[in-house]
């Protein structure tokens, strides 16, 4: 086969843009979105429960919370909290204010995952662990969240591939996250359309790997689901 | 042993329960009949207090609430006197995460800190009892309505209520499902349960009550042994209810 001098640098672009790209996103992309996953949904979980309670004020600051983190662009507030703070005195390094940022932002959108799952199972499921003496904590560790966990599962899948994605906005704060390394690669070899491809194709591979632990999830929880 | 005076429960505007009194006895098995809407669930479910009444005594053995306006007990004082209440619905409710082993054993190990291994083997006797050992690890979507009927029946059982609470244990069951369910609760009748079971089913009723109570339009209108309201009653109201419901 014979490729013409053009693709043959192509080729090469690829070739050597590729592992760094990758590397980039071992070592930021997915740390960040697992990182921003884990503490947002311990934040979304807290929330959830403060929308669900009975306690006004508790009830009134998670719904501010959500209402300022859902009514403002990720990529705005991810600039307050780095370019923005310092000014107020508080300076964040790149990575923590990313994920910082990444985790109110899941914090938000998740706590209305949880709390549409809360309110999904059914009352008598409730009442059934009341008629057994359990008290409302008890209740809701044992009986309900363990049923809402499975209902959430896929809304919450979705969440955390939109986070994988969503990490890339990190770039515009600094961080040598794996779009940030392929503007840099675009920057030397003016191939935007190729690099930008490259990157986009490896993002592909990490949500499509994302999607199957999803479905292994769900597979697990079917078992006790009538069909 | 469970004694209920004056007891009122209103949703919203409506009146449901108008001053109610009652007085069970240990053993007896009390079958609570009357029109829909009567209020006599309203009634069971205020004797195990997933119903606050509005105003009213509730007294089993000697845990006594005294309900009023404005005053709620707290949620210590409710889970008291509920723990001496089981209670079974009409729609099973079984847990459906948990196997049926599991379900009888979660009161055992999460409200009376049993171990897990003391609960068990509580929970299988249980189900040889309802006879149902062989599904003790079957989950609940895989059992018919009448089994499951019969697990949720021994998961109330399991915290050893001084009362059981049926609340139309059967309206969602077929009639031979509906039959192996009365089985179950006949023999408990017989070993001396206190049982007060809300029913449409008279035949039922009629063989297995010490007492039966009409409910209508939120107090008792009639209380005695099924005898005397099947054969003797002269109230219009009972009779053209009793009509009704007898095939």
């Amino acid at each position: 086969m014979n490729l013409d001098a053009d693709t043959l640098r192509i080729l090469g672009i690829v070739k050597d843009s590729f592992f760094p790209m990758l590397i980039a996103g071992l070592k930021f992309t997915i740390p960040v979105a697992v990182v921003s996953f884990i503490l947002g949904s311990i934040l979304a979980m807290v929330t959830a429960l403060a929308r669900l309670s009975k306690y006004k004020t508790l009830r009134l600051i998670s719904s501010f919370y959500v209402w300022i983190i859902r009514g403002t662009p990720l990529l705005v507030q991810l600039f307050i909290i780095f370019f923005g703070l310092p000014v107020a005195g508080i300076t964040i390094g790149a990575l923590t204010a990313a994920i910082i940022g990444f985790s109110l932002n899941v914090g938000a959108y998740n706590s209305e995952v949880i709390r549409a799952a809360i309110l999904s199972i059914p009352k008598g499921q409730w009442e059934a662990a009341s008629s057994i003496g359990m008290t409302h904590t008890q209740s809701l560790l044992r009986i309900i969240l363990p049923q809402a966990a499975r209902v959430s599962v896929p809304p919450l899948s979705n969440s955390f591939i939109s986070l994988v994605k969503d990490t890339s906005l990190a770039a515009a704060i600094t961080l040598t996250e794996m779009f940030q390394v392929a503007q840099q690669i675009t920057a030397s070899t003016y191939e935007p359309l190729v690099l930008y491809c490259e990157v986009a194709f490896i993002y592909l591979i990490f949500c499509t790997i994302l999607t199957i632990f999803q479905q292994r999830i769900e597979k697990k929880l079917e078992r006790y689901v009538a069909r | 042993m469970i004694n209920i005076q004056n007891l009122h429960k209103t949703f919203g505007d409506n009146e449901i329960l108008k001053g109610i009194d009652l007085q069970i006895k240990k053993g007896e098995t009390t079958i609570v009949i009357g029109p829909s809407g009567s209020g006599k669930t309203t009634l069971l479910r205020c004797i195990n207090l997933l119903e606050v009444p509005n105003k009213g005594t509730i007294s089993i053995v000697d845990n006594k609430l005294v309900f009023e306006e404005d005053k709620i007990p707290s949620e210590k004082e409710i889970l008291t006197l509920r723990r001496n209440t089981g209670m079974v619905f009409q729609g099973f409710h079984l847990f459906p995460h948990k196997t049926v082993v599991e379900n009888i054993m979660e009161g055992l190990t999460t409200v009376l800190k049993q171990s897990k291994k003391v609960a068990r083997d509580k929970a299988l006797k249980l189900l040889d009892k309802v006879g149902l050992l062989e599904k003790s690890n079957s989950y609940p979507h895989e059992l018919s309505g009448g089994q499951q009927q019969r697990v949720a029946i021994a998961r109330a059982m399991a915290i050893e209520p001084l009362v059981l609470l049926f609340d139309e244990p059967t309206s969602a069951l077929d009639p031979e499902l509906e039959q192996e369910v009365f089985k179950v609760m006949k023999e408990l009748s017989n070993d001396g349960m206190t049982m007060v079971v809300v029913t449409h089913n008279m035949r039922f009723a009629r063989k297995v009550a010490d007492n039966i109570i009409f409910v209508d339009n939120g107090v008792i209108e009639y209380k005695g042994t099924p005898d005397q309201l099947f054969n003797n009653t002269t109230n219009a109201r009972i009779k053209q209810f009793l009509n009704l419901v007898s095939d």
